[in-house]
């Protein structure tokens, strides 16, 4: 009689253990198989074709009802295994069968993960695993109506772009901050979200589901942050287990799959495991790549032949058409790994080569992905790359290729970017000027179109444009550039995020083809800024590009210790504060309490845990931030002016408390402070501040780009106004000048001296329409900035930032 | 808090920000536990080979670390200062588990019985 061989699952693993086994010994075994699924082998790997409709489920069947008859295979179709007797060596099915076996291979995949959210068993509510799930998901798209997709991984995404080809308005919710983040590194994840944005798919990332509400059946997806999206259909594919129950049950040893060696045999030897349900050397698989080794692995072991399967590396392609990445390996940071990195923003093209002890250790690909196999061939095979490592990250059909061209960006803006702010003069205008009028150089430019002749910021890139316009005759002066991630400088970076509409720092990194993966410690807190004063209230800000001092809200000091200054409006107190200021020294033993050189209180050396109780306590008594730590607002320094003063000519004081709290929270590229005198004798030491307001009897002088540190710098006056309401007009669009125009890091003096006190003035005092204009978006951007930073932090924003991850000494003690 | 022989278990991944640090408080002196951009974990004691200046408070770029007192860049694999300066930070040996940040170091054993 011939060995009974017993199959649990009819998937694309054992399919293919079969198609091998039959060419090795093809009488061997009396086969039996039993699926849960009322059908035949099929490509599991096309369903997301079939639920686009570029395939038919008939066109997607790998073996039909005859292979089973040739072979002479009796195959169960629809029939549930429910428990395994391994002492009788029999299997029990859900419809009563009893079936014995010689042989027994598991291979009942895996079942989708469902995450128990209120809401998750509605109907409506699907997973993507199998035709049914497809069939069901074709239905729902009848309606046009909505669906979302909770899970912006593999399975998802390939879901979501279905579902958006029959015709739904979909919407995919990702709870990590990039999609696919575990194939993706955050650029390529960048270039995804695009792409499928452009399919008019919405892309909600770093959201959480709360839960899924409707009547009887599934109406919408609520959010955690509050957000409700309509939803006639919610695919959940937030990832897989594999599905070891019944070897469980029957008492083999399972881990997260039922545990096999390197025969595929488990801890029963008559019993064999294969394909996504199984764990081989810790590892589990999700892919079909590594299942199809399994498969011929047992094959020769039913057939006693030896062999043994090694654990695979896999590599992972998105079956989106239009869509093409690959990544493969692994590409962590960790000890001795180093990078390669290729952008082409024009062609929306990202490589990153992962490398080791001279070789591949892991890659992504996106948008031109032709070079994956081959990067995939030298991971697996272990080359040694360390003579092509120049040219590596072109690809295999490298030859002699060019190298970047730095101009790049700057030629795939469109005609209606804007490249002059200040004369608002767009990238066409320039070019059509220099071809039309055979201008040659930068003056001609300048004196026709006028771009670039007000503060100069956008020279590197009307020169590039000539460069560009008059082909290789042409030299721009070179750039100095940001850092080492780039080749662009602060200028040209500035005004490329206004013209390409860029908003994250991913998409600046992408599109203006930085050279790292993720930006340095240079250029990331200078993009933060950038981003966050271009785009005021849509941005959102990333703390972990952030000093440390920004980052917690208090100055950090040499013992590791933070310093805590509250805001003193224009130096003035009161009883009420100061009772409240020694009340937290003396709570949280504060050492040292000192008055600062502008004109309020320190505290210093409060330990990280104690700082959310130490702001808790200041706001209680009224008190914010003093900023002392910012790139931003600062202090404004009075003296006691008209109110007590014998020599006072206005309300020095009064004004100010008005302009402190005018233009606190704004974020500068460097500090700005301020300072009122109420007459020339300039107590407030007005002259030696970034702007500096001195009352005279007819009004008040407007003095700016004054300092007091490194460099003294005494200020020069702007000009001369009448009123408070006037001081506060030209305050605030000098600020918002500044903020628009300056480099990260330079002070009012610099940026002044960069563009020359004449554009500043020509700006601000000559042309009133543009200062209202600066006026108007300065108080636009302080709406989102007027928000005190101590009070988030105590109500539990970034709470982390403020407590150990564990305290070991505790533990111990408690022990 | 799970104990084995040499490894002790501190918290999570999801624990650490990306480009970002934990500290773990210890009888010995507080330890810097990094994750970066790619999920890497590193970690060394919380103290720069310069003035002492606590890491963890630091910036996150790439593999390495700049010191928020002066500005030194520490790499997370060695512990070294790059560049012009020199000196140099104990590393602590520290790997993941199903999601979880295990630390070792030598005579931890003893210090936590
Ligand atoms: C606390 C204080 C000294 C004091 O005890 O009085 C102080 C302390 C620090 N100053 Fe200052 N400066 C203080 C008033 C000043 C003044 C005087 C003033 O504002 O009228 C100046 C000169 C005026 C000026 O800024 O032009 C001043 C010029 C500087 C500079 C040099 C800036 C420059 O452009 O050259 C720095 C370095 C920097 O910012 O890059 C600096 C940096 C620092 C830092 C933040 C150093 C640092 O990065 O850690 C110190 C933080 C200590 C802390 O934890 O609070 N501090 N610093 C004063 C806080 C004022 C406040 O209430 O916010
Ligand atoms: C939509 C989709 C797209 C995919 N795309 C890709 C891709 O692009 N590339 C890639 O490599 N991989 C892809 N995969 C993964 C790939 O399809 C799987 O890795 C592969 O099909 C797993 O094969 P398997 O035989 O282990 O399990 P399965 O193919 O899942 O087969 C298991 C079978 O066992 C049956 N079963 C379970 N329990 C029992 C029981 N008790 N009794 C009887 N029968 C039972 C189930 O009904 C099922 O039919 C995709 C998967 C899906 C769902
Ligand atoms: S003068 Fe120097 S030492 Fe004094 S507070 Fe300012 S930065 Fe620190
Ligand atoms: S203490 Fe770290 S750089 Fe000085």
């Amino acid at each position: 009689m011939k060995e009974r061989l017993v199959i649990i699952g009819n998937g694309m693993a054992p399919g293919r253990m079969l198609e091998k086994l039959f060419e090795l010994a093809p009488g061997r075994y009396a086969v039996t198989i039993f699926n849960a699924e009322p059908r035949v082998n099929y490509d599991r790997i096309m369903l997301s074709p079939v639920l686009s409709g570029e395939k038919t489920y008939e066109q997607i069947v790998i073996h039909g009802d005859g292979w089973y008859i040739n072979h002479g295979i009796t195959l169960h179709k629809g029939t549930r295994v429910t428990a395994i007797d391994r002492v009788a060596k029999t299997v029990t099915t859900d419809n009563g069968l009893v079936e014995p076996y010689d042989k027994l291979v598991i291979a009942t995949g895996s079942v989708p993960f469902i995450i128990p959210v209120p809401g998750h068993n509605l109907p409506g509510v699907l997973s993507y695993r199998d035709l049914d799930d497809v069939d069901a998901m074709i239905l729902a798209a009848r309606s046009r109506g909505n669906a979302v997709v909770i899970g912006g991984g593999l399975l998802g995404l390939e879901a979501a772009a279905g579902l958006a080809e029959q015709g739904m308005q979909v919407s995919v919710v990702h709870l990590m901050p990039t999609l696919m983040e575990r194939q993706l590194d955050p650029a390529a994840g960048y270039l995804l979200k695009k792409a499928i944005e452009e399919r008019g798919i919405r892309v909600l990332t770093g959201a959480n589901t709360k839960a899924i509400t409707g009547n009887g059946r599934v109406e919408a997806v609520e959010l955690e942050d509050g957000t409700r999206i309509a939803a006639d259909l919610v695919v959940m594919a937030v990832g897989i287990r594999p599905n070891g129950a019944l070897g469980k049950a029957a008492g083999l040893t399972v881990n997260r799959g039922i545990v096999v060696d390197d025969q595929m045999r488990s801890s029963d030897p008559d019993i064999f495991a294969l394909g996504e349900c199984v764990e081989h050397r810790g590892a589990t698989y999700g892919l079909v790549a590594p299942l199809y080794e399994m498969a011929g692995v047992l094959a020769r072991t039913l057939v006693d032949e030896p062999a043994a399967y090694n654990g695979s590396v896999t590599a992972t392609k998105l079956k989106v058409t239009g869509i093409d990445l690959f990544s493969a390996g692994d590409f962590a940071e960790a000890p001795g790994r180093e990078e390669i990195v290729l952008r082409d923003a024009a062609r929306g093209v990202y490589r990153r080569l992962v490398l080791q002890d001279n070789r591949v250790i892991g890659a992504v690909l996106y948008g031109d992905t032709g070079d994956g196999a081959w990067f995939f061939q030298l991971l697996r095979e272990g080359a040694d790359i360390a003579e092509m490592r120049e040219t590596l990250i072109f690809g295999q059909g490298y030859a002699g290729g060019s190298p970047l061209d730095p101009m790049a960006a700057v030629a795939a803006l469109p005609d209606e970017a804007e490249i002059c702010g200040c004369n608002g003069v767009c990238k066409g205008k320039i070019v059509a000027a220099i071809t039309g009028q055979n201008l040659t150089g930068l003056d001609q430019v300048r004196a026709v179109t006028k771009a670039s002749a007000s503060c100069g910021s956008c020279t590197g890139l009307v020169e590039q444009l000539i460069g560009l316009t008059l082909g290789g005759d042409y030299q721009p002066a070179e750039m100095k550039a940001m850092c080492g991630c780039t080749d662009l400088g602060h200028d040209e970076v500035r005004r490329l995020i206004v013209a390409k509409q860029l908003k994250s720092i991913p998409a600046v990194m992408q599109e203006l083809e930085w050279k790292t993966s993720c930006g340095c410690s240079k250029c990331r807190p200078a993009l933060n800024y950038y981003l966050l004063a271009t785009w005021p209230g849509e941005y959102v800000d990333d703390n972990q590009s952030r000093f440390i001092n920004e980052r917690a809200h208090a100055n950090i000091q040499k013992d590791g210790t933070y310093s805590v200054v509250p805001r003193m409006w224009g130096g003035v107190t009161s009883a009420k504060e100061l009772r409240a200021i020694a009340d937290v020294a003396e709570k949280f033993n504060i050492p040292t309490v000192k008055v600062t050189g502008g004109q309020r209180i320190d505290l210093l050396g409060v330990k990280k845990e104690d700082l959310p109780g130490v702001w808790a306590d200041l706001n209680a008594a009224g008190m914010v931030s003093g900023h002392a730590y910012a790139k931003g607002l600062r202090t404004v320094k009075t003296c006691v002016g008209s109110e007590w003063c014998r020599f006072g000519t206005q309300d020095s004081t009064g004004l100010g408390i008005r302009l402190e709290k005018f233009t606190w929270g704004s974020w500068t590229p460097h500090k700005v402070k301020l300072g009122v005198s109420g007459c020339p004798r300039n107590c407030a030491e007005a002259t030696v501040k970034d702007i500096g307001i001195i009352c005279v009897d007819s009004g008040y002088e407007f003095h700016i780009a004054g300092a007091a540190g490194l460099e003294v710098k005494q200020t020069v006056l702007l000009c001369k106004v009448a009123s408070e309401e006037e001081v506060l007009e030209y305050t605030g669009a000098l600020m918002q000048l500044y903020r628009e125009q300056a480099h990260y890091l330079d002070r009012i003096h610099k940026w002044v001296k960069r563009v020359g006190l004449d554009s500043v003035k020509q700006q601000i005092v000559e042309d009133g329409e543009r200062r209202r204009a600066l006026f108007a978006r300065f108080v636009q951007a302080q709406k989102h900035a007027q928000v005190d930073p101590w009070a988030e932090r105590v109500n539990g924003a970034f709470a982390h930032e403020f407590k150990p991850l564990a305290d070991l000494r505790l533990a111990h003690a408690a022990e | 808090m799970i104990m084995t022989e040499e490894w002790i278990d501190i918290g999570t991944l999801e624990d650490i920000p990306r480009r970002g640090a934990r500290v773990v408080k210890t009888a010995r002196g507080d330890i810097a536990v990094f994750r970066t951009m790619d999920d890497g974990l590193f970690a060394m004691d919380d103290k720069c080979p310069h003035k002492g200046g606590p890491l963890s408070q630091g910036i996150v770029q790439g593999d390495s670390v700049t010191c928020p007192l002066h500005n030194w860049v520490i790499s997370l694999r060695t512990g070294e200062a790059q560049g012009a300066d020199h000196g140099c930070t104990r590393i602590i040996a520290v790997r993941l588990e199903q999601g979880r940040v295990l630390l070792s170091w030598p005579g931890m054993a003893i210090q936590a019985a």
